[in-house]
């Protein structure tokens, strides 16, 4: 079979040369990869955004304080925005037709000591609500509840990885830990859970009543005097109130927060579906311009499989004349220079394709604190991967190897 | 087998015209074994690239073999070359990384065939190369590597050898024995054209066609 023959010929020259061969694949390779790699990391938290929703349940309210000057997305952003939920807004939505439940909460990172240990978590300042929002289960001890939180009690729920930092296998129920300097009680500990796909984890978090938390850990204040709350979650009885209780939250906020008919609001009430498409969004955008990037370097891969092709072309000009002497058709020596460009750059993706493979399982071994990213190749990738491979080795090559199906052959048998 | 009939080649170089070859008019049998001999400038060259199909003549016809081939496109004119023809050059023009076997091979990649090793074997065998296979032209004497390449030519079982001074990269020894290798595929009836400059070569032939600025000025036995 003459294409078998082709392909036998085209490896043979490629493994003639094995330094240029390879040099001339790095740019194929490291195109490559660099797309996969970028891309998958965007895939990933795509997964992670998505499931992040489907771990939370649908029917879900959250509000939040924003600046009504801020444009967009900003309007959101913590510091940017206006501190203007108190826990008596909170208090208020609970009597609303249809609500659950609301649980405001506030958060940060936090430094826990204990003795010689120290671990970094999250802190929760919040209400029992929290629990059965979330689902947890405890492993020993109890959650902290209404009594808690009238009384500021300087109490605290430990995750299950941070328990283990800091008390190995010793019960940490009674002991005391200290956090900004100040002396905590625990008081529970939580099952194992593992990841959120917040992306931290559940077990690297900590509890505490949210008046505790403003009063004792993370002060901050509405411009009225009040203690800030950062953000409340409401759990509404159904998919089809949603949209009421979207209404009359922002009927009462607006009420109670002085904001007259033709002003904006100085909050924001966002279902899981908008706050998912906005995510989605962003990530799509990052995703895709992360590609170009990846398809930036892809472009100079092939240049340098072009360049190095025409090179090639004239260094053989001698051989390309014999071939035709004994018979080779234009079409044959087409055929025999792009498999060699085709071959340089299937090579080259495989290999920036397998790279890619690594790098990404690399990626989702990261433990960023408590923070790790599933980066995803799915056999869709591949694929792309290698068409695109071969495609852009068959577009760098067709211009040499026209060059070189073109020539004279008694020319080219006396060239040099 | 060949008969060329005014053949005239005119090259437009920029904006003048340099006739190589003016009304010549040849005609070689089957079986013939013939020398062509002239100066660099006599369009020896010229009539060697038309005879083997390398290029076409601006007037006059070439019939080759009882066909008319004077206005034969590319892909046809690759294929003459492949199958009725056989090139000897001076330099050898072998493949430096393959093996003999491999160069031999080669023609027979383009025609297709499905018995390369086979065909390629045989015709290292009757160039006395059989044991020799193997090696790559680096390996091999000046002498070793024409004979490959005259195994080459002969691997499609061509009708004509066209042979473009092919001893005159050899000392005296390989010369007898690459002149005396045509001598003998000759004799099994393959037609075999020397193009020549060198006198002494062109005398080992019956018949010696002498080029002179672009046009026949002798035709016969050696002086």
């Amino acid at each position: 079979m003459k294409l078998i023959e082709f392909f036998h010929i085209a490896i043979r020259s490629l493994l003639a040369n094995k330094l240029r061969s390879a040099l001339t694949m790095l740019g194929m390779i490291i195109g490559v990869g660099a797309v996969i790699v970028l891309m998958s990391v965007g895939a990933g938290l795509q997964n992670m955004i998505t499931s992040t929703f489907e771990e939370l349940g649908s029917n879900l309210l959250f509000v939040q304080p924003s600046n009504p000057e801020a444009p967009g997305f900003a309007a959101l952003a913590p510091g940017y925005a206006t501190a203007s939920l108190t826990m008596d807004d909170a208090e208020a939505m609970r009597d609303i037709r249809s609500v659950l439940a609301v649980n405001p909460t506030n958060e940060n990172f936090i430094k826990i000591i204990f003795g010689n240990e120290s671990a970094t978590a999250v802190i929760e300042g919040t209400t029992p609500e929290f629990r059965e929002l979330y689902d947890f289960t405890m492993a020993s001890g109890q959650f902290i509840s209404e009594v808690n939180i009238a009384r500021r009690d300087m109490v605290v729920v430990l995750g299950s990885k941070t328990a283990e930092d800091l008390f190995g296998s010793d019960d940490p129920i009674g002991k005391h830990v200290k956090m900004r300097d100040k002396r905590f009680t625990v008081i529970g500990v939580m099952a194992p859970r593992g990841m959120s796909s917040f992306g931290f984890s559940w077990d690297e978090m900590v509890i505490t009543p949210i008046t505790t938390y403003q009063a004792r850990l993370f002060a901050q204040k509405t411009p009225g005097g009040q203690d800030a709350v950062q953000s409340i979650v409401v759990q509404v009885a159904s998919a089809e109130a949603m949209d009421e209780v979207t209404e009359d939250i922002k009927t009462l906020l607006r009420k109670r927060h002085h904001i007259d008919e033709d002003e904006d609001d100085d909050f924001a009430v966002t279902g899981l579906e908008q706050l998912l498409g906005t995510f989605e969004t962003i990530t799509l955008a990052l995703t895709v311009f992360l590609g170009l990037i990846g398809a930036i370097s892809l472009l100079v891969g092939s240049i340098g499989i072009m360049n190095i092709m025409l090179v090639s072309v004239t260094e053989r000009t001698r051989e390309i004349g014999l071939r035709k002497a004994i018979g080779a058709k234009r079409r044959d020596i087409l055929i025999q220079f792009l498999f060699e460009a085709a071959t340089l750059s299937l090579v080259g993706g495989a290999i920036g394709l397998t790279g890619a493979w690594l790098m990404a399982q690399g990626i989702s071994l990261i433990d960023l604190g408590g923070f790790q990213l599933k980066a995803v190749v799915s056999p869709l990738i591949v694929m792309v991967a290698v068409l695109v491979s071969v495609f852009i080795g068959l577009a760098s090559g067709i211009y040499p190897a026209m060059r070189a199906a073109r020539l004279n052959p008694i020319d080219a048998l006396h060239y040099g | 087998m060949i008969e060329l009939e005014n053949i005239t080649k005119v090259y437009r170089m920029g904006k003048v015209d340099v006739p190589a070859l003016r009304g010549v008019n040849l005609s070689i049998n089957q079986g013939e074994i013939v020398a062509i001999i002239g100066a660099s400038g006599s369009g020896k060259s010229t009539l060697m690239n038309i005879i083997g199909f390398l290029d076409k003549p601006t007037v006059g016809r070439y019939i080759f073999d009882g066909a008319d081939v004077s206005r034969l496109g590319d892909n046809k004119l690759a294929e003459m070359r492949n199958k009725r023809m056989g090139f000897v050059f001076q330099d050898y023009s072998l493949l430096s990384r393959a093996s003999a076997l491999a160069n031999v091979e080669l023609p027979l990649i383009y025609s297709g065939s499905l018995q390369k090793h086979k065909r390629a074997t045989e015709a290292l065998e009757r160039v006395g190369l059989a044991g020799r296979a193997k090696h790559k032209p680096t390996e091999l004497s000046g002498g070793e590597q024409q004979r490959v390449a005259i195994a080459r030519a002969l691997v499609n079982n061509p009708d004509v050898i066209l042979a473009d001074e092919p001893t005159g990269n050899l000392d005296s020894a390989a010369t007898e024995q690459i002149i005396s290798i045509f001598r003998s595929l000759n004799q099994d009836g393959i037609t075999v054209v020397l193009v020549t400059h060198e006198m002494d070569i062109a005398e080992q032939t019956p018949r010696i066609i002498r080029l002179y600025d672009g046009k026949i000025v002798s035709d016969g036995k050696a002086a």
